[in-house]
């Protein structure tokens, strides 16, 4: 879909013909995130929707304890050194960022007063700098008013490089100024439409100055608040032992009226996840547990007369099949797989092709994943309900046959398809895990049908999922000839996330096997797409830009998509939540109560 | 005697100086990294990994960590945890009362099944008490704890909906609650590692017991006229008992890793779920401290037996 077509769609949104839900349903099919299609909308001036609150409680306090499961426990409190989820949303409790990701992707203030767009003066025209205006009369919880000094610090803090902060990505390439007590604004060295990532989401909350302003640089480990939060979130912080329990009460000063509702939190951590979907679901011991990875079966019974409910919310998770673009068998310069080789069969787009038509997604959805495993054609992915059918996917051994027939791969007496003395043998590895052995098995199954042989090969996930230099067997070294595992999309804009594809990102011994671009494809129409949309100001142009990076991927059989992956969280029955796939679970926390 | 338990504690400090020195290099050349995490997440740059493992000094030599390590340690800095900065020490204090509590009264619970069941089987050795008993023994030891520890759960929490099965090191409750609370979570973990003790222990005790009640003094002693519990409790059980104290004393460490499994299905938070989560993350400091705490009380506790087995039985002389 072109820059015109998508002009045209956002008239009919802006005439009333088209609902905006229609409409990021449509975008998000043909590749794009939800967050990205809603700043199309707010960017071309129709009006943001306004997140819904759920809560209903009438007064602060009076809930009683809440009690959160996580199977991993939060081994540090400050947001700036959170390394995973678990640190991320352990921090999330006591502090706070500007503005939060709600499910469909829109912006909602939080320490904000507003969120900035280009009609209201907030987002300059040229793309260069946004300005934030705060809340006003936000305390931190020792009573010091939270003001413009704190994120100005919070920006130098994670920006100096002595820090080690794992948020410095998002804060090293731009400025942040103090134009009065309550109103910031955020520099960036080029023009930047994705604005919206400092001080935004897990990676925007805010520290006090006060408290870690002695610990800026190297003494930044040291610093006592790194293990006793204090911010200007729902609850203050009262225990926390490093992977097992973070405990927090009411905060009586909170910012936003009536809330929160819950006199105490308890985060547990540690266990297994299905150990926490039976504590939740099944015995209601617990109110709430977060990634349930259990097979669907399993907590479908659990459901069954338990005393709670799993809560499905989609984000850009996806378990895709990757293909070797380099020949792994070869050793060039001390590597497999290096860039200057060319996979034997792999380069031969019939063969791809035909793999594609051999990976029977609909039966790795029904047989291991159910609803925690969406089949899908794409490669960027959104919630299930915005799935659009306008890219599809087939298992077709038929046609995936005749191809191969019609590229001159012929079937030899052993049912292998070989052709110029190549034979059709592909080895297929993973991480041991239980529903991903299966799915090889799946695969395998249909690929002999084809005339194609497949060795199967599982790797301990800690050592396949290692950044090992020295060992030939994590998914960075790519020693195989296609590979499968999840990768997670930790942001809602999709520009990191399609770095994965660009030449530049190879993985190779010179970088370590640090690049992200595992497949080793190069395409420069890819690259020069990239480009185009790292700087494109107009949403709706940088848009169709994805559209067409995604477009390429899937047609190249870069990848095979197989499912995508919503978060999956056990929550009591009579517990009120929601969730965002674009932000830590506590998102949302103020507005967490228990109908009684 | 005093000569003897110089030399042997002499003997240990090289003895346990090459354990470290094992498990330190093993550790370092184990695959994976602390900062691992870091590598694979798109949003963080390269340098801030660099930046911490320069800054927590991973980036040395072995030999020169090594050393660094030693003298901390005999300083008594026990250094600090890579993924939360915490000191090792408070990280162990913060579990060590939870584990003794769980594990005390585990191998309390075992002895205390043990001695009763496994003297009264060897004193009516083959009847269909100690058939009985002894069928239960075989399948107690030979049950894993996690299976049990499940079928525990499925039954007393899911099916009974009676016990919780997560145990909170800090009850919000007060006064009796607490302890009530207190006794409702711990039962399950303790039930189950303490029959599993208890199992292995009643087999133990069965025949050393049995091994003693033939000989010729307790036959001596019976033709004395003695009535029958007199004869078993003070000339058998005492003797019978030197060798269980030894047992126990060797298993004290061994139990210690042993609950490890126990811990993580109940959440225990002790000991041996720190180890398994700072093994998952690489965390080599506190797998270090942990792994070396443990061989120190091996090492101690063999020692200690020894000592105890000499006092005990006179017999066996010091040299």
């Amino acid at each position: 879909m072109d820059e015109h077509k998508l002009r045209d769609l956002i008239a009919e949104v802006k005439a009333g013909r088209l609902s905006r839900r229609g409409f990021v349903q449509m975008m998000v099919g043909l590749g794009l995130t939800a967050p990205l299609a809603a700043q199309m909308l707010a960017s071309a001036g129709v009006a943001q929707a306004q997140s819904k609150l759920m809560y209903k409680a009438t007064k602060r306090g009076g809930g009683g304890a809440l009690k959160v499961l996580w199977w991993q426990g939060s081994t540090l409190l400050n947001p700036h050194f959170a390394v995973g989820t678990k640190d991320q949303d352990g921090s999330r409790i006591f502090y706070e960022p500007l503005a939060s990701w709600d499910p469909d992707g829109n912006l909602v203030p939080i320490l904000a007063a507003e969120i900035p767009s280009v009609q209201n003066g907030g987002v300059a025209k040229d793309g260069k700098s946004v300005t934030w205006k705060l809340k006003k009369g936000v305390q931190w919880h020792d009573g010091k008013p939270f003001t413009a000094d704190d994120v100005v610090f919070n920006w130098e803090y994670a920006a100096d490089p002595a820090t080690a902060a794992t948020t410095s990505g998002t804060y090293k390439d731009c400025k942040a100024q103090k134009i009065d007590s309550h109103t910031v604004k955020v520099t960036f060295d080029k023009p930047t439409p994705f604005w919206a990532d400092p001080f935004v989401g897990v990676r925007g909350m805010i520290i006090p100055k006060h408290l870690f302003e002695a610990f800026k640089g190297g003494k930044s480990r040291e610093a006592p608040g790194n293990l006793k939060p204090m911010g200007t979130g729902p609850y203050r912080f009262v225990e926390f032992k490093p992977g097992d329990v973070v405990k927090g009460e009411l905060n009586p000063g909170y910012h936003m009226a009536n809330r929160p509702f819950f006199d105490t939190i308890e985060m547990k951590g540690g266990g297994d996840a299905i150990s926490a979907a039976r504590a939740v679901i099944q015995t209601g011991e617990f109110d709430y547990a977060w990634n349930m990875q259990v097979e669907d079966d399993i907590l479908r019974r659990m459901e069954q007369g338990g005393k709670g409910r799993v809560d499905i919310v989609a984000g850009g998770n996806i378990e895709h099949i990757q293909l070797n673009n380099t020949d792994p068998w070869t050793e060039v310069d001390g590597e497999r797989s290096s860039i200057k080789t060319k996979h034997p069969f792999l380069t031969d787009p019939a063969v791809r092709q035909a793999l594609n038509l051999l990976v029977d997604r609909a039966a790795v959805q029904e047989q291991i994943y159910g609803r925690t495993g969406i089949a899908t054609a794409n490669f960027l992915n959104a919630p299930p309900r915005f799935v659009s059918k306008n890219t599809k996917w087939e298992l077709n051994i038929d046609k995936a046959n005749q191809i191969l027939e019609g590229a001159g791969w012929k079937k030899g007496t052993d049912g292998i398809r070989a052709k110029d003395g190549k034979k059709l043998k592909l080895v297929y590895q993973t991480s041991i895990n239980a529903p991903r052995q299966k799915n090889q098995q799946i695969v395998k199954q249909a690929a002999a049908k084809a005339g194609i042989d497949m060795e199967l090969k599982s790797v301990t996930a800690s050592v396949y999922f290692s950044s090992d230099v020295a060992n030939p067997d994590t998914y960075t070294h790519f020693y195989t000839d296609i590979q499968m595992y999840t990768t997670t999309m930790t942001q809602p804009d999709p520009e990191q996330f399609m770095r994965q594809f660009l030449t530049e990102e190879v993985a190779s011994k010179e970088n370590k096997w640090q690049g992200r671009n595992i497949t080793r494809w190069k395409s420069e129409e890819y690259d020069k797409l990239y480009r185009a949309a790292e700087s494109e100001l107009d949403p709706v142009k940088r848009a169709a830009l994805f559209i067409r990076m995604n477009e390429l991927v899937i047609q190249n059989v870069v990848v095979i998509p197989v499912v995508f992956r919503p978060r999956v969280s056990a929550v009591g029955n009579a517990m009120r939540v929601e969730q965002s796939g674009w932000d830590s679970d506590f998102w949302n926390l103020p507005n967490w109560y228990r109908e009684a | 005697m005093s000569k003897y338990f110089l030399r042997r504690v002499l003997i240990s400090i090289p003895a346990l100086l090459g354990i470290s020195l094992v498990l330190f290099t093993v550790l370092a050349m184990a695959p994976g990294d602390p900062f691992e995490e870091l590598a694979t997440n798109p949003n963080v740059p390269a340098e801030v990994r660099l930046n911490l493992r320069t800054q927590f000094g991973l980036d040395d030599p072995l030999p020169v960590r090594y050393v660094r390590w030693v003298t901390a340690m005999l300083k008594g800095d026990w250094g600090f945890s890579f993924t939360s900065r915490v000191d090792v020490s408070t990280l162990i204090m913060q579990r060590l009362p939870t584990t003794l509590f769980v594990l005390g009264t585990a191998q309390l619970l075992g002895l205390l099944v043990a001695l009763p069941i496994g003297i009264y089987s060897a004193v009516r050795p083959y009847s269909i008490f100690d058939q009985i008993a002894t069928t239960f023994a075989f399948i107690g030891f030979s049950l894993p704890t996690f299976f049990t520890g499940l079928l525990f759960i499925l039954f007393f929490s899911i099916y009974l909906d009676w016990l919780p099965f997560i145990y909170r090191a800090d009850l919000a409750a007060t006064g009796w609650r607490w302890v009530w609370e207190m006794a409702r979570q711990a039962i399950m973990p303790i039930a189950v590692l303490g029959l599993f003790q208890g199992a292995a222990m009643t087999r133990f005790v069965r025949s050393a017991v049995l091994e003693v009640v033939r000989l010729d003094y307790v036959n001596t002693a019976r033709s004395k006229g003695l009535s029958e519990k007199v004869t078993i409790l003070k000339h058998v059980v005492r003797n019978a008992l030197i060798p269980v104290v030894t047992l126990v004393a060797l298993q004290i460490p061994g139990v210690f890793t042993g609950a490890v499994i126990t811990e993580q299905i109940f959440r225990v938070p002790g000991i041996g779920s720190l180890l398994i989560t700072a093994i998952l993350s690489n965390d080599t400091p506190v797998v270090m401290s942990i792994t070396f705490v443990f061989s120190a009380l091996v090492v101690l506790f063999n020692l200690i037996a020894d000592l105890v087995y000499g006092w005990l039985d006179p017999r066996i002389s010091y040299r």
